[in-house]
Parts: structure tokens; C-alpha cells; sequence
């Protein structure tokens, strides 16, 4: 049997939920995912990763007698008695298009793709309606500021789904922005590893390749016993931690 | 739902020994690692080796070959649709590449396919970028460091996890390239986590004998998804994103190259044909199929498509006998059962432990022998811990994090798991998790070689759906890896291909009328299609109500 249906079947209590304003009675302690495929829902659009990662199933819904829009992901929510909800799985935002590699990381790039972040009321819906407790808000102000950096901080676990567009005043695609700023931030405005660039040089110099030849050929009796002999760096070990042996670095 | 009374106070039995396990990992007293033999008893109670959970495949290129009966039932079946019924002459759309799968592999192949002057199509199940990369969580392995690590030596660690059985050019090939796929990354402005100076963090995993994993806190696989999938999104016109459209059969050509595919239209319900030059096969892994009933880590569309496609094609499968189950997913609270707990959790010194708050396993073992440590710690030796849903599992105890290395840690560097059981009302920076193997790879796959050709001129494969990398066991942070390294390289593959190699000829679907025969002559037809495309997760008392509804697999 499927984890999906055990689920179904350990819960017991059945409460009343409104599906798009359509009563069902589903089992209390399922999501709001699960609830629908309890109902008789099969997903096409709004499922994705079904482990709050993906942003293809969020939902906006109410409680009785309470006037806040609340929001979830329909994976990761609990069902609550009497709620009725909505899933929105695509809400229309324009992105720009841009060449990356013209780009410098300068607060112009962003101010010149989207320029509507001047549109921005400050009005906070677009943190509020975010499921993932981003401070949607908060990046944009940043970038108005021009601090690309703490745009792609703040922004860095926005899962994209497109709630903070719905909701905004300014008719601003929020997501697409923090995505410009993490990249900008990523490629332009963090230090490039040196390390990394060395080792792809040496590897492009087959520095490595004899160590790797004589390893394909190994028999495999050898190959394990060169494996169960390979020293270990000590979970502990500082970055400047060095094996004894530097044969085949 | 926080933890009930009666875990609260198992929980106390952890905080107990904590003290001392926290004292033992300051001095690097670890329980130590079985030696290769007493990994090999330890394998004993991995499910890969129930033989009553496989059979013999009886069609097909490797008839003979003993895989899990999920994985047989959908091989052994029939196309979705007759393929008389497909019209080959009315094409809808031509592309130079098609890629079939929008997920981390499809999607390098598209950007470098795209870089070698073709018009890409990628035609994909669900949205761009749905697939289980935006799930990985841990990190992407490559020796970066050359003051202490090289290619050589994650060599080694690459084919020690897969049991020395990996194809050697291909894990060559993966340590080889990795490098140069992380820099690529980090020059599409991908945010790895680093020091000040730029210097990449790296840590442990499991089977790895240098901290090699980079990461972007505990989101790697979205972080890496959203940052190239924006990228094909700067080459409007020239990389083309079919949504909701998956493939469900490949088209093969008169002289038996791969010439496109039929597609399906989730949406409209219309079957497609797209005419190619070349084929990428990314279609990912199959923890849908939920292989001996074992809850999933994976993604909703990861039902094995590309497997089913490619073999009927003609595609042998190798290494499809091993599949991978995570050690740490989640087995309470119950919302969140089967999801994915990183091995960062371990790599930052969280202990597991049994319901006597006593360690049983080193925390870095593969994954293979730590997944068979937990289940041999619950069902046989009765270590386990009672869930409320009447399951078993052992704790992740992150609180010691915290005090390894300082209060506030576990929040910063795993805010994805802080905030998912935050809305349980559980804080993991004070109580630990309860968790038990859940399935997260398919290890084997199409058979490829390191250019990610097959042995069908024209179909290159890249990522999941293939086999012989990872041999019989994966290790942590090489599964990001082999989506970079060989999606890059079937991209640029099948690119050169259309421009230098193709061959027009007259579209085909012979090779499948030819397999649905055979699976009539070999007496295995229950009625079955393939591929799934989506698993089937509605209430049977709904289903039996639903009196006109016709299904075709698990699709109405």
C-alpha cells in the first residue's frame, strides 16, 4: 500500500473543509494536498516537489468570522476546520530578459530591467502573503537602496511562487527581481574562490590524469585496499587541514 | 503537530546523554567505520537484497536482468497509445535538440546545447523546474582544494560508495569535470556559501574522505534549479520550454536514429509529435513508484518515464538492481513523512541515536550502510522509537549543533528544515528529529557513455535516468554533480550532433508496435501502460465512484 493512503487511513476524525467553496470532510490531520487528493482531487498544476521547495501549490485561504487572507503551501499546511481555499498555481509576471555576462552587479542593472521597483508603496501585502516568512518588503526597499547584497540575503529562500506578485500594489513581479539580485550578488558581488579557478587549471594541465589512469587500471582487490587505505580528514579539521601524504594532489 | 507526551520523554532520554556525545565529538572519538566486510553484513538487511521484491524482466534489451517489481510492472507494459494511431507525417513542432525533462540535467543540456548554435525545445511534465534537483538539499561534491584533495582521491570515494562496480570512464569523467561545473555555476551567479575571501565552505559526507561538499545552505538544488533555469530563460526564442507536455514515447527514424518524440499535453489531452535531430534524455529518477512500499523523498513526476522510453527504444538498463534509500527522512510528524532530512545534519555532527539515546552508527557511513544500520537498529535489534502513527525511527539529534558550534547555528545554516518543522511546532535547535530510510534514488539507469551518447545514434542520456556513475550506491552531493557534469556534456553532445552528424530520414514508430508484441508473446500483459507520467494518489473509495471514468494507467 501507498504512504499516501496509509496517511489517509491512520487519521481518523473527519472535519469540513471548503475546496474553491465546496464542502468536503477530510481526515483533520492531513495537508491541504493531501486532503485534496483524499477528496478525490488529482493534481496536473499546482504539485510539484511536495516537500515545501518548489512553490508550484500555494494556496490562499479564509477562516470563518476572521477577515485576514491567509496563505500556505498546500504541502506543508494543515487542514483547519471550516477553512476554504484556493490554490493559485500560476499568477502572470513579466520578467526580464538580459544578456548575464553584460552585467556588472551595479544597482543601475536592476533600477534599468525593472524600473517599476519605484512603484513600491511600501504597502507590505507581498510580505505578508508570503508563505515562506521572506521579507518580500524588505529586499525591494533594499533594492531602492541600490544594496543588491542584502536583496539576495534577505530574499535567498523565496521559493518563486508567485503569491508577493498577486498581491501587489505596485504590479511588480517580486520574485523575478530577487532572482536578478541573487545573481548579481552570486557572480558580481562576491569574491570569486581562487582555489577553485587554480584546480580547474591543473586539471585542464592533466596534472591528475596518471593518478586517475593508474586507478582505472587497479584490479578491484587493489583498488580496495588503496580505498580502505585512504587517509581521512578528521570531521573536526580546520580549512588549512593537509594530508601527510601529497602524492596525487 | 509538535511531539506528543509520551515522545516528549524520549526525547528527555536523549538530552541525557547528550553531554557526553557532545564531549566525544569535541575530542573526534567517532564510533568507528565498518571495514568493507562488516559493511557487506550490515548490507544484509538493505531492502535492494529481499529477493522476494524482484523478478526477471521477460522483454526487451535486457531481458533476464532482476529488478523490483514497481520498476518490471511498468518495463513489462504497453505504449500509452497504439502507435498506429499517431500521425508521423503531421508534425507539430521541429527542433534541432529536444530535451525531455526540465529539471538540473535537461536544463544545463538546454543552455549548452544552446551555446553549440541550436534551437532547443525541452518539453517537461510538469513546470520548468519542477524535478527533484529543486528538492536536493545537502550539496555538490568536487575536489576544489588542491592543497588537500584532488580528482584522484574522490575517485576513490565515488567508487568505494557504489561498491567498486561503477563504470570507471564515467566516474573519471564526473570527477574530472567537476570543478569546472561548479565554476560555471559560480559564474552564473550561483550563491555557494563562502568565507569572506571567497573560499567555497566545504564539509563532509557521507563516504567522502575530504570535506568536498559545497553548498548553498540547505537549499542547493533550488539554488542551482532557479539560477540556470533563469538563465534559459535569458535565450527566449532560442530555448523553448513546453510545460506540462511530457513525453511518452520516442520517435526513432528509417535508419534507426533518434528523430523526436511524441509528447502528451497534460492540459488538453492532445499526443504531439515533435521532429528532432537529437534527443536528451533527462527525465530523473522513479521514487514515485514507491519501490516495497517505502515512503519518498522525490518529487511528484518522478515515475521512471525516460527508463521506459529509452528501453523500448532500445536502451539496455544497468544498475537499476540497487535503489537508494536516504537514511534520514522524515517519519513523524506524519505532514511531512518522507521528506528528506540532508546529511549536512550528520556532516555538522548530529548524532543518531537509538531509543536509549545510545549512538549505533557512525553518522558518515555510505548511504547504503547507514540506511541498513537504522532499519537493523529498529526491526531487528528493537531500538527504535514508537511513532504515533505506529512506525519506527531513530533520532537526528540536531540540538547538538547548536552546541557544537554555537547557539543559533542550526537556524542559519539549515533555515529550509528550521522553518518546515517550525510550522509543526517543533524547533529543531532544542529538539531533536525523528526520522527512518525513505527511497531518494534510482541508482541505475540507460546505459551511456561518457559523452552521454547510447547506443541509439541521436538519444543522449544525462542525469537520473541514467546508470553506471553512481555503481550500486550513491554518495551524497554527486547526484548535483552528475546533473551539471553530464547534462553540460549530452548538451554540447547533442548539439554538435545536430549540426554535424544528423541524418533525415522517414519518422518511425515501429520499434514500439514491435514492443507491444512482444510483451503480448511473452505472456506479461495484465493491461498495463507505461510510462505512469503521475502516480496515483486518489482515495480508492473515490475511485470505485467514479463510474464513467476512464483510466489509462493512473491517469483518468
Amino acid at each position: 500500500m501507498k504512504t499516501e493512503e496509509v496517511t489517509a487511513e491512520v487519521a481518523a476524525k473527519l472535519i469540513p473543509i471548503y475546496i474553491m467553496g465546496k464542502k468536503y470532510d477530510v481526515p483533520e490531520s492531513l495537508t491541504i494536498m493531501k486532503a485534496m487528493e483524499y477528496a478525490g482531487y488529482k493534481y496536473i498544476r499546482g504539485c510539484g516537489c511536495r516537500g515545501g521547495v518548489c512553490g508550484a501549490c500555494a494556496t490562499v485561504y479564509r477562516k470563518p468570522g476572521d477577515y485576514k487572507i491567509y496563505t500556505g503551501l498546500a504541502c506543508q499546511t494543515v487542514v483547519e476546520p471550516e477553512m476554504y481555499l484556493t490554490q493559485l498555481p500560476f499568477y502572470p509576471a513579466n520578467r526580464a530578459v538580459y544578456d548575464f555576462a553584460e552585467l556588472e552587479g551595479k544597482p543601475e542593472d536592476v533600477f534599468e530591467l525593472y524600473p517599476e521597483l519605484f512603484r513600491c508603496v511600501a504597502c507590505n501585502a507581498c510580505t505578508k502573503v508570503c508563505p515562506m516568512d521572506v521579507e518580500v518588503l524588505d529586499y525591494i526597499s533594499a533594492l531602492k537602496r541600490g544594496d543588491i547584497k542584502a536583496a539576495a540575503e534577505i530574499s535567498f529562500d523565496c521559493i518563486q511562487c508567485g503569491l508577493c506578485a498577486s498581491r501587489c500594489f505596485a504590479e511588480m513581479p517580486q520574485y523575478h527581481i530577487g532572482q536578478l539580485a541573487r545573481r548579481l550578488n552570486g557572480a558580481y558581488l562576491t569574491p570569486r574562490a581562487e582555489h577553485l579557478k587554480t584546480m580547474v587549471a591543473n586539471i585542464e594541465a592533466e596534472r591528475f590524469k596518471e593518478g586517475l589512469d593508474s586507478l582505472k587500471a587497479m584490479d578491484t582487490d587493489t583498488l580496495k585496499e588503496t580505498y580502505q587505505d585512504r587517509e581521512m580528514e578528521p570531521a573536526t579539521a580546520g580549512e588549512d587541514w593537509a594530508p601527510k601524504d601529497n602524492t596525487y594532489l | 503537530m509538535p511531539y506528543p507526551e509520551e515522545l516528549k520523554k524520549l526525547i528527555k532520554v536523549v538530552e541525557s546523554t547528550r553531554a557526553e556525545r557532545v564531549e566525544r565529538k569535541k575530542r573526534n572519538e567517532e564510533v568507528p567505520f565498518l571495514s568493507l566486510d562488516e559493511r557487506n553484513e550490515m548490507l544484509q538487511y538493505h531492502p535492494d537484497v529481499k529477493e522476494e521484491g524482484r523478478r526477471e524482466l521477460q522483454v526487451g534489451p535486457s531481458k533476464g536482468y532482476k529488478i523490483a517489481h514497481e520498476m518490471a510492472d511498468l518495463i513489462e507494459a504497453k505504449c500509452r497509445v497504439e502507435p498506429d494511431k499517431i500521425n508521423l507525417d503531421k508534425i507539430d513542432y521541429e527542433t534541432d535538440v529536444l530535451v525531455i525533462g526540465g529539471g538540473g540535467a535537461g536544463t544545463a543540456a538546454a543552455l549548452l546545447a544552446q551555446q553549440q548554435g541550436a534551437k532547443v525545445m525541452v518539453a517537461t511534465k510538469l513546470r520548468h523546474g519542477d524535478a527533484n534537483t529543486m528538492m536536493a538539499e545537502g550539496g555538490i561534491q568536487a575536489a576544489s582544494k588542491g592543497h588537500k584533495d584532488s580528482p584522484y582521491f574522490h575517485y576513490l570515494d565515488v567508487m568505494g560508495g557504489g561498491h567498486f562496480k561503477n563504470i570507471p570512464e564515467l566516474v573519471e569523467t564526473l570527477v574530472t569535470k567537476a570543478p569546472e561545473a561548479i565554476r560555471w555555476l559560480e559564474s552564473l551567479g550561483c550563491n555557494f556559501s563562502k568565507a569572506p575571501d571567497g573560499t567555497l565552505k566545504t564539509i563532509h559526507g557521507g563516504g567522502t574522505s575530504r570535506k568536498r561538499m559545497h553548498y548553498a545552505a540547505d537549499i542547493t538544488g533550488a539554488e542551482i534549479m532557479r539560477t540556470i533555469r533563469d538563465e534559459a530563460r535569458n535565450c527566449p526564442g532560442e530555448i523553448v520550454v513546453l510545460e506540462f507536455s511530457p513525453a511518452v514515447e520516442l520517435i526513432l527514424n528509417e535508419h534507426g536514429h533518434c528523430g523526436g518524440a511524441v509528447l502528451y499535453n497534460l492540459e488538453t489531452e492532445e499526443y504531439l509529435v515533435v521532429k528532432a535531430k537529437s534527443v536528451v534524455m533527462a527525465t530523473g529518477g522513479s521514487g514515485r513508484l514507491h519501490i516495497q512500499g517505502f515512503m519518498t523523498t522525490n518529487h511528484y513526476g518522478a515515475t521512471a518515464d525516460g527508463i521506459i522510453m529509452g528501453y523500448r527504444a532500445g536502451v539496455p538498463i544497468s544498475f537499476l538492481h540497487t535503489v537508494q534509500y536516504h537514511p534520514t527522512g522524515v517519519v513523524f510528524p506524519e505532514q511531512a513523512e518522507g521528506i528528506l532530512i540532508t546529511e549536512k545534519f550528520r556532516g555538522s555532527g548530529a548524532n543518531l541515536v537509538n531509543i536509549d539515546g545510545q549512538q549505533f552508527v557512525n553518522e558518515r557511513e555510505p548511504r547504503d550502510v547507514e540506511a541498513a544500520s537504522i532499519i537493523k537498529e529498529c526491526v531487528v535489534k528493537g531500538k527504535g522509537v514508537p511513532t504515533p502513527t505506529g512506525k519506527l525511527g531513530v533520532w537526528l539529534d540536531s540540538p547538538m549543533i547548536d552546541t557544537l558550534s554555537g547557539e543559533g547555528t542550526v537556524q542559519r545554516e539549515f533555515p529550509g528544515k528550521h522553518i518546515l518543522y517550525k510550522r509543526f511546532g517543533i524547533d529543531i535547535s532544542k529538539e531533536p528529529m525523528l526520522i527512518y530510510p525513505t527511497l531518494h534514488y534510482q541508482n541505475g539507469g540507460l546505459d551511456f557513455k561518457n559523452d552521454g551518447t547510447t547506443c541509439v545514434p541521436g538519444l543522449f542520456v544525462a542525469g537520473e535516468v541514467g546508470g553506471g556513475i553512481h555503481g550500486e550506491n550513491r554518495l551524497m552531493g554527486n547526484s548535483l554533480l552528475d546533473i551539471m557534469v553530464f547534462g553540460k556534456i549530452a548538451g554540447e553532445s547533442a548539439g554538435k550532433y545536430a549540426k554535424d552528424s544528423f541524418k533525415d530520414g522517414k519518422l518511425s514508430l515501429e520499434h514500439a508496435s514491435k514492443y507491444n508484441k512482444e510483451v503480448d508473446e511473452a505472456g506479461v500483459d495484465n493491461g498495463r501502460v507505461a510510462p505512469m507520467i503521475l502516480p496515483d494518489y486518489t482515495d480508492p473509495r473515490v475511485r470505485e465512484k467514479q463510474l464513467t471514468a476512464h483510466y489509462v494507467g493512473t491517469l483518468r
